[in-house]
C-alpha cells in the first residue's frame, strides 16, 4: 500500500468540522457572524492560508445536510438566543407549541408485556380517566411536570432546520459545508489531533482499492471540531484512543423511528399540537406525535437499549403504536411522506467523553449533551456548539493555540457554567431506575425531576447486552420452546428476521397493509426513506469475528436493524446490504457479543460510510 | 489544437428524483408541493454534460469550463454543496425560477444572455453544452434555442460521445431510435452539444476541487443577476407527474427467465 499512501493528498485549513447537525450549526453560525464583524476580523485570519480569512470546512456523511435526522419539540432556549427575533415561519415546517399532552396508552389487544407493576399503573391510570380524556384505551394525564413541559417551545423538522441554517451559512460565504463526504477517522499525532482523514473512495465492499481508487484526503487543521453524533466514527475513535473519563460510559441508547405523515383532511389536530405517549406497545417504548403546519405530522417511537427483548424491533412496534385507537383516530386515511430512524445516546452527562484535547473539541449529542430527563437534545447540542465558537473566538483574539488547557478554559468552563450543565447534572441519574425495570424507571424519573436531581433511584448501569435474555426466557409462559425453535428454523430458511413471526405467535395481530401508511418495512425504506448508497465505498458494518456471530443465538443486530439491511447469512454470520442501511447505528449498540479484550465494545464494527436516507423532512 | 475549448455548460437544479413530487396550483402557475423544501440535485442530463465538459477540458490544454445556472439563488447555493467537489468549473449564476414550468423560450433567452456576458469567453472556441431534455419538460428545445441566439449553427442534440480528432474536428455520436448512433463530424467550435448520457460515471468527491471552486462560486452567487423568466402567456390545461406503481417482493435464487416472465405479466396487468 506504500504506493497508494504516496498518492494520498493533504490539505491545510484552520478549522475542520466533522458532521453537520445542530451542534455544528450553532458553532458555525456563531463563528461566521464573528468573521463578519470588522472589529474581530483582524483576529480571525487564516494561518493555513495567510492573507485569507479563517479557512473553515465541515464534512458531512449524508448526501445532503438535511437528510437523515428527526423531528423535535424543543424549548429552543439556545436556538432563540442565537436568533433573537426568530419567527417559526422562517423555517419550513416549524411552529410554536400550542397544545401539549402526555398520554398513557393501555394495551387494547392484550399482547403487550405487562408485569404486575405495569398492570397496577394501568389500574391507577384508569382511575385518573375520571379526571381527563382519552377514550377507553388511553388516559390523557391531567398534569405535566415542569421538567417535561415544552409548551413555550418550538416544533422543528431538524432536516428543514439544518437546511435553513446551512443556507444562512452558505450565504455568508465564510464557511464551506460539504455533504456526501464521510470522514473516516481523526489524525492523531502523539496524542494531538491534527485533523481528519476522509473516507477512501473507489473501493470494493471490503475496502480494497479498485481502478477508481482515490485515497481519502488528509485535512489538517489547528482545530478539529467533532460533532458527528452518537455513533460517529471520529468521536468513537477518539474515545478508543483517549478512553473515557473515570466512571463515564455510554451504555444507554435508544433508536427513534419516525414517520412524517400527511394527516387526513378531517384531522382535528391543530398545528403546534404535541403529545407524548407511554405504556404501549410495550411499557418501555415511548411515542411522540408533533403536528406541523399544513396538516402534516411527525410521529414515532423510541425503543431503548434497556428494553431487554432479544427480538427488539422498531418498525413492527411503530406500526402497532400507530394502530393504537388513541393514535389511529388521527392517522386513519393519512399518507406516508417520509420515514427514518436514528440512534440517540441516552447516557447524558454520564456518557460525556473527554470534551477537549490538544487540537480537538467535542460538541453535541456525541459529547453527552443530551438531557435525558427532559428528553431534550437539539437545543443543548446547538448551545454546546455556540459555546465552543465563543471559546474559539476568545482564543483567536488572544492568539492562543488550541491546546487542551486553553480549550478547557475557553470552552469547557463556559459549558460547565451554563444551563446545559446544570440541567445535565439534575438529569444525570434520572434514568438509572430503568435498569431495574420500567416501573422503577418511571418512578425514578419522576423523583429526579421533581426533586431537581436530589432524589434518584440510582444504581449501576448495565452494558446494553447484559440484560438481554434468551428467546426461551423472554417468551417463557407465552411460547413453548419447540415453537420458538420451529419459528427460528423457518426464519433461517427464509432468510428473514424472527420478530414478526414470534410477535404474532405471542398474540400481536398481523398488520393489514393499507398501501398508504401501513406498508411493508421495505416499502417504508424505499418510499419514505428513499435510501441511497453510492458505489465505491466499503461496507461500514463489519462482523469482526465471524465465529462469534455464528455461535450467537440472539443476533439482535438482525432484529433491530431499521432498514432490514442486516439479514441472516449463510453459515450463521449475518450479511449486510449497505444499499438498505440508513446509518441509524442501532446494530452497533444492540450487538450482544462483547469483545474479549474490551467488554464495552462488541464484535460488530460500525464505521464511516456513505449514503443513507434521502428525505429532508425528517 | 493550438488553443483549448471554452465550454459553457447550461445546467441547473431539479428536485432530487427520489422525492415524491405532487403538482399544485400556485399564484404564479403550476408548481410542486413544498417545492422550496425539496432537496435538489443537478439535472441529471446537465450533470452528464458537466462531467463530459470537465473531462474534455482536462484533456485539452488551455480549456475552461463555466456552469451557467438559472435557479433561485438560495437553492443554487445548496446545489453547489453537492456538485462543487466533483469537477473544476466557474459558476455563472442567474437568480430566477427553476421549477420546470417556465417557458423554454424565456429560459433560453436568459441563458444566452448570460453566456454572451461571460468575461473572457472566446466565442470562436465556444462549445455550448447542456442536457438534451433540460429546462424543456423533455421537449429538448432549450439548448437548441440558446445556440440559435448565439448564432451557432452546428448543433447536436442527443450526444453520447464526442471525440476531438487530430485535425481539430469534432466527431459526434448522437443517439437515434433503434439503439443506433448517428455519427457526424464538424470542423470544430463553436458548436452546441446537448448530451444524452455520455459515457462517464459520476466523478468522486474531491475536496481540493471543492475548495478551489468555492472561492469563485460564492462571489458568483452573491453577484447573481435576477433573470426575468416566467411562464406568462402559457396556459397549462393539466399537470401531472408520471404515475408510479410499486409492488415489492423479495425473492432469492429465481431464474432470470422467471423474473422476466413475472415482469411482463406485471406490465400487462
Amino acid at each position: 500500500m506504500s504506493e497508494v499512501a504516496a498518492d494520498r493528498q493533504s490539505m491545510e485549513v484552520d478549522i475542520v468540522c466533522v458532521g453537520f447537525g445542530p451542534a455544528t450549526g450553532g458553532f458555525l453560525i456563531t463563528l461566521s457572524r464573528a468573521m463578519q464583524d470588522p472589529a474581530l476580523q483582524p483576529h480571525l485570519q487564516s494561518k493555513a492560508m495567510p492573507g485569507m480569512p479563517l479557512q473553515v470546512v465541515c464534512y458531512e456523511r449524508a448526501d445532503d445536510i438535511g437528510f437523515g435526522v428527526s423531528g423535535v419539540v424543543t424549548r429552543a432556549r439556545g436556538i432563540r438566543a442565537s436568533f433573537h427575533d426568530l419567527e417559526p415561519g422562517e423555517i419550513p415546517m416549524a411552529h410554536d407549541v400550542s397544545h401539549e399532552k402526555v398520554v398513557w396508552l393501555k394495551d387494547p389487544i392484550g399482547a403487550s408485556r405487562r408485569p404486575g407493576g405495569v398492570k397496577g399503573l394501568d389500574a391507577a391510570m384508569a382511575s385518573l380517566r375520571l379526571l381527563g380524556k382519552g377514550g377507553p384505551h388511553a388516559v390523557e394525564l391531567p398534569y405535566i411536570p415542569d421538567f417535561m413541559k415544552k409548551d413555550d417551545g418550538l416544533l422543528l423538522s431538524i432536516g428543514q432546520f439544518n437546511q435553513w441554517v446551512g443556507s444562512l451559512l452558505m450565504s455568508s460565504g465564510l464557511v464551506q459545508i460539504w455533504p456526501g463526504m464521510p470522514v473516516a477517522e481523526p489524525l492523531v499525532d502523539d496524542d494531538r489531533v491534527v485533523g481528519v482523514r476522509l473516507l477512501d473512495q473507489g473501493t470494493d465492499l471490503r475496502g480494497d482499492p479498485t481502478e477508481a481508487y482515490m485515497p481519502g484526503m488528509d485535512v489538517r487543521a489547528a482545530l478539529t471540531v467533532v460533532g458527528d453524533g452518537p455513533v460517529g466514527p471520529v468521536g468513537r475513535k477518539l474515545d478508543e484512543h483517549f478512553g473515557m473519563p473515570e466512571d463515564h460510559h455510554q451504555r444507554d441508547w435508544a433508536v427513534g423511528m419516525k414517520m412524517v405523515v400527511d394527516l387526513p383532511t378531517d384531522c382535528p389536530l391543530e398545528p403546534g399540537t404535541v403529545f407524548h405517549t407511554i405504556g404501549y406497545p410495550e411499557p418501555e417504548i415511548f411515542g411522540f406525535f408533533y403536528v406541523y403546519p399544513g396538516n402534516v405530522a411527525s410521529l414515532g417511537i423510541f425503543v431503548p437499549s434497556w428494553f431487554d427483548s432479544p427480538v427488539r424491533t422498531s418498525y413492527r412496534y411503530l406500526q402497532h403504536w400507530m394502530l393504537h385507537p388513541y393514535v389511529w383516530r388521527y392517522l386513519e386515511g393519512g399518507t406516508l411522506r417520509s420515514w427514518g430512524a436514528k440512534t440517540l445516546q441516552e447516557s447524558g452527562r454520564r456518557g460525556e467523553p473527554h470534551l477537549v484535547g490538544d487540537g480537538y473539541a467535542r460538541i453535541g449529542e456525541g459529547s453527552g449533551s443530551t438531557n435525558v430527563l427532559t428528553g431534550s437534545g437539539v437545543d443543548e447540542a446547538w448551545t454546546t456548539g455556540v459555546q465552543l465558537a465563543e471559546g474559539v473566538i476568545e482564543l483567536l483574539k488572544q492568539d492562543k493555540p488550541f491546546t487542551r488547557a486553553n480549550l478547557e478554559a475557553a470552552y469547557v468552563q463556559r459549558r460547565r457554567e451554563s444551563w446545559v450543565e446544570r440541567g445535565a447534572r439534575i438529569a444525570e441519574k434520572a434514568r438509572d431506575g430503568f435498569q431495574k425495570g420500567f416501573l422503577a424507571g418511571f418512578i425514578g424519573m419522576g423523583l429526579s425531576g421533581l426533586s431537581r436531581g436530589r432524589i434518584n433511584i440510582s444504581g449501576p448501569a448495565k452494558r446494553p447486552y447484559e440484560p438481554v435474555p434468551s428467546l426461551q426466557q423472554y417468551y417463557d409462559g407465552k411460547l413453548q420452546v419447540d415453537e420458538i425453535e420451529r419459528i427460528r428454523q423457518a426464519a433461517a430458511a427464509a432468510g428473514t428476521s424472527l420478530h414478526d413471526a414470534l410477535m404474532e405467535a405471542a398474540g400481536w395481530p398481523a398488520i393489514s397493509y393499507d398501501g398508504k401508511l401501513l406498508i411493508s418495512h421495505q416499502d417504508a425504506l424505499l418510499l419514505g426513506g428513499k435510501v441511497q448508497a453510492p458505489a465505491g465505498y466499503p461496507d461500514h458494518v463489519v462482523f469482526l469475528y465471524p465465529s462469534v456471530c455464528e455461535a450467537c443465538e440472539t443476533k439482535l443486530c438482525i432484529e433491530i436493524c431499521s432498514g432490514e439491511a442486516i439479514t441472516p447469512g449463510e453459515g450463521g454470520v449475518p450479511q449486510f446490504d449497505r444499499e438498505k442501511c440508513i446509518h441509524c447505528g442501532a446494530c452497533f449498540w444492540s450487538c450482544t457479543q462483547p469483545r474479549e479484550d474490551d467488554p464495552e465494545r462488541t464484535v460488530l464494527e460500525f464505521g464511516a460510510g456513505a449514503g443513507g436516507l434521502h428525505s429532508a423532512e425528517n | 489544437m493550438s488553443a483549448g475549448f471554452h465550454i459553457a455548460v447550461c445546467g441547473s437544479l431539479v428536485p432530487d428524483p427520489l422525492q415524491t413530487l405532487e403538482p399544485v396550483d400556485t399564484p404564479a402557475g403550476p408548481g410542486l408541493k413544498s417545492e422550496m423544501m425539496l432537496p435538489a440535485v443537478l439535472d441529471p442530463w446537465a450533470a452528464h454534460a458537466l462531467y463530459e465538459a470537465a473531462h474534455l477540458a482536462k484533456n485539452t490544454g488551455d480549456s475552461k469550463v463555466w456552469l451557467v445556472s438559472l435557479g433561485p439563488k438560495a437553492r443554487l447555493q445548496q446545489l453547489m454543496m453537492n456538485i462543487a467537489q466533483k469537477v473544476p468549473f466557474e459558476l455563472v449564476a442567474l437568480d430566477g425560477p427553476a421549477g420546470g414550468f417556465s417557458d423554454a423560450y424565456e429560459v433560453a433567452a436568459a441563458l444566452a444572455g448570460a453566456v454572451e456576458k461571460i468575461d473572457g469567453l472566446d466565442r470562436p472556441r465556444l462549445l455550448l453544452f447542456g442536457g438534451r431534455s433540460s429546462a424543456s419538460r423533455d421537449a429538448g428545445v432549450t439548448l437548441q434555442m440558446v445556440g440559435e441566439r448565439l448564432g451557432i449553427t452546428d448543433q447536436f442534440l442527443a450526444v453520447d460521445k464526442l471525440t476531438v480528432q487530430d485535425d481539430g474536428s469534432l466527431r459526434v455520436l448522437e443517439r437515434v431510435e433503434g439503439g443506433v448512433y448517428q455519427a457526424s463530424v464538424c470542423e470544430g467550435p463553436p458548436a452546441v452539444l446537448a448530451w444524452s448520457t455520455g459515457e462517464l460515471p459520476e466523478p468522486p468527491n474531491n475536496p481540493q476541487v471543492g475548495m478551489q471552486n468555492m472561492r469563485a462560486i460564492m462571489p458568483a452567487l452573491q453577484q447573481a443577476q435576477p433573470a426575468a423568466v416566467s411562464a406568462a402567456g402559457i396556459t397549462y390545461r393539466n399537470v401531472e407527474v408520471p404515475r408510479q406503481r410499486r409492488d415489492t417482493k423479495i425473492v432469492k435464487d429465481v431464474p432470470a427467465e422467471e423474473i422476466a416472465r413475472e415482469i411482463v405479466e406485471w406490465l400487462r396487468s
